[in-house]
């Protein structure tokens, strides 16, 4: 029998190519695929639909318990970003193929769930396939307006409305016309809020090569800053030991601009103190057409942080 | 906005880096000499009475053509007035960029004044991040001439890469000057707009890039060219 899972987790979930942008439809048959894997780690959890009625699926990885204190991790919320849901793949598949192996992760996953969401806007990715490859928001109508669609990472209710989000619908960073409009952002709140016992909150952007900490929408220190900023150096180490690739750490505010409305900021706010946000490769010469021959560099490189990340929310209970 | 000694890492003293690295492409840029920024070493700011704020940056500068990496020193004055917006740019590198591409600039120029027909490319890069290695110096070279746009458009509040060329044309050669049309996609990281431009390009290995008409295209078809950010 442990012979069996061993060959099952080296040839990989049928041979589906990580270093490949791929659409939604064979993104969510693989997830089948590697639940189907790993049914003893492994659930997907249908969290609610998208605006045009896609289902938006989480991948949970537990061994067990009953609302076990949880890391979240979310991609793809800006269509866009390519290499972010790219990368929430390859990670999901790490976690799956590296517990059982590797000691730190496989403690880890005794007394903690991970919770992946890996296309937090179905509806955004599927149009960046079809008709604009630089698409953000979500689809959603705007009353009113010709143009559709709410960046859902100026949806939350963190400083909603304020300055760093836009109240036109046409702009890429318009914020909606309430707090949690989005379906596909109330999904998520809904989720987080009636779990009650999330510990760490991880949101995947890209590019600008970033790990960064509350706040966005005001530029105050939060009361933990310093410990954040010291968890988030401590991982960028580990980032760049693998192929020296250079990230820079700060809250948002400070280090990109004041955005408000973003979901770190309301995960810090509900109490997830463990709140971070990445923004990964490149620094502006591809941007958001990063070539699929760096995904797997990307996903490998931002593991070794996420891991590091995730063993100090482990040894670090409150 | 903060004066003195600013955070190097900070977006303040970044957006000024951002404004050097177009400036530089606009100076030294060729198909096969395209600038990027790799670190921002040190920076200061000043308020410059009815001038508006000056920048001083030590930065390191890359060519993406490239490995080499370079130091340069630059002040950036971002003007005050409103009817005077573009920001203006000093600066001087150590070795002023010049690893040799001579050689492949000429083989480049001349293989296109060659050319039967006029070459023409769209998505450079395509939306899966590839690029034809026989395209790549006419993504470099729209890549340099929006920097012009770049660095005409700059303000303390934008910070500017160009995120694809959607078309280019080349165009009847004039004067010794290849010609080209662009269409290029360009994204403002501080607005997340992406913003269309249409550039008409020269070059020659001689007189370097110029861009000789620039226009702002609407975003959609019912929309208006959006007012500028502040």
């Amino acid at each position: 029998l442990v012979c069996h899972e061993n060959q099952m987790r080296e040839r990989g979930t049928g041979g589906f190519n990580f270093g490949a942008y791929h659409p939604l439809e064979t993104i969510y048959s693989w997830m089948d695929t590697l639940v189907a894997e790993h049914p003893n780690l492994i659930t997907k959890v249908e969290i609610g639909r998208s605006y045009e009625n896609r289902p938006m699926f989480v991948l949970k990885f537990s061994t067990g318990g009953n609302k076990r204190p949880a890391i979240w991790i979310d991609t793809g919320i800006h269509s866009r970003e390519w290499v972010s849901q790219a990368t929430g793949v390859w990670t999901a598949n790490k976690i799956a193929a590296d517990y059982g192996t590797d000691a730190s992760l496989t403690s880890l996953l005794k007394t903690m769930d991970i919770y992946m969401l890996i296309l937090a806007n179905p509806d955004g990715y599927v149009y960046t396939h079809t008709s604009d490859r630089m698409w953000r928001k979500t689809r959603s109508r705007n009353p009113g307006s010709m143009c559709r669609g709410v960046d859902p990472n100026r949806n939350w209710d963190a400083g909603f409305s304020g300055p760093g989000a836009s109240n036109k619908p046409c702009s890429d960073s318009y914020h909606g016309p309430s707090a949690h409009s989005e379906v596909e952002v109330k999904n998520v709140v809904n989720l987080i809020k009636s779990h009650g016992n999330f510990k760490s909150f991880i949101s995947v952007h890209a590019y600008s090569q970033l790990l960064m900490y509350p706040y966005g929408y005001n530029c105050r220190d939060v009361s933990h800053q310093r410990e954040l900023d010291s968890i988030g150096r401590a991982a960028v180490q580990k980032l760049t030991s693998l192929y020296g690739t250079r990230y820079k750490v700060g809250s948002i505010c400070k280090i990109i601009y004041q955005a408000s409305g973003g979901s770190i900021d309301w995960s810090y706010n509900l109490g997830i103190k463990y709140s971070f946000a990445f923004e990964l490769r490149d620094t502006g010469r591809y941007g958001f057409i990063l070539p699929a021959n760096q995904i797997i560099p990307t996903a490998s490189e931002t593991w070794l942080a996420l891991k590091h990340i995730m063993e100090y929310v482990r040894d670090h209970p409150y | 906005m903060a004066t003195g000694e600013l955070n190097p890492s900070h977006y303040p003293a970044q957006r000024a880096a951002n404004v050097v690295k177009h400036y530089l492409n606009t100076r030294y840029g060729s198909p096969y000499r395209w600038v990027g920024l790799h670190k921002v070493h040190s920076a200061n700011a000043e308020e410059v009475a009815e001038s508006g704020r000056k920048y001083h940056l030590e930065i390191s500068v890359q060519e993406m053509t490239g490995n080499t990496t370079e130091k340069c020193s630059a002040e950036v004055l971002f003007p005050a007035l409103e009817n005077q917006r573009s920001p203006q740019v000093q600066a001087s590198c150590e070795a002023l960029l010049t690893a040799n591409t001579t050689a492949q600039e000429e083989a480049l120029y001349q293989q296109y004044r060659r050319n039967h027909t006029l070459l023409s490319g769209h998505n450079l890069p395509d939306s899966y991040g590839h690029i034809d290695p026989d395209m790549k110096p006419l993504w470099h070279l729209g890549g340099v001439a929006s920097s012009f746009v770049m660095l005409k458009e700059s303000t303390e509040n934008t910070l500017y890469n160009m995120a694809q060329v959607a078309n280019v044309t080349q165009l009847e050669t004039e004067n010794d000057q290849l010609r080209f049309n662009y269409h290029v996609l360009l994204h403002d990281m501080v607005s997340q707009e992406i913003i269309h431009w249409k550039l008409l390009v020269t070059w020659s290995p001689a007189e370097g890039v110029k861009v000789l008409q620039m226009e702002e295209l609407p975003k959609c078809e019912h929309c208006e060219v959006p007012p500028k950010p502040n």
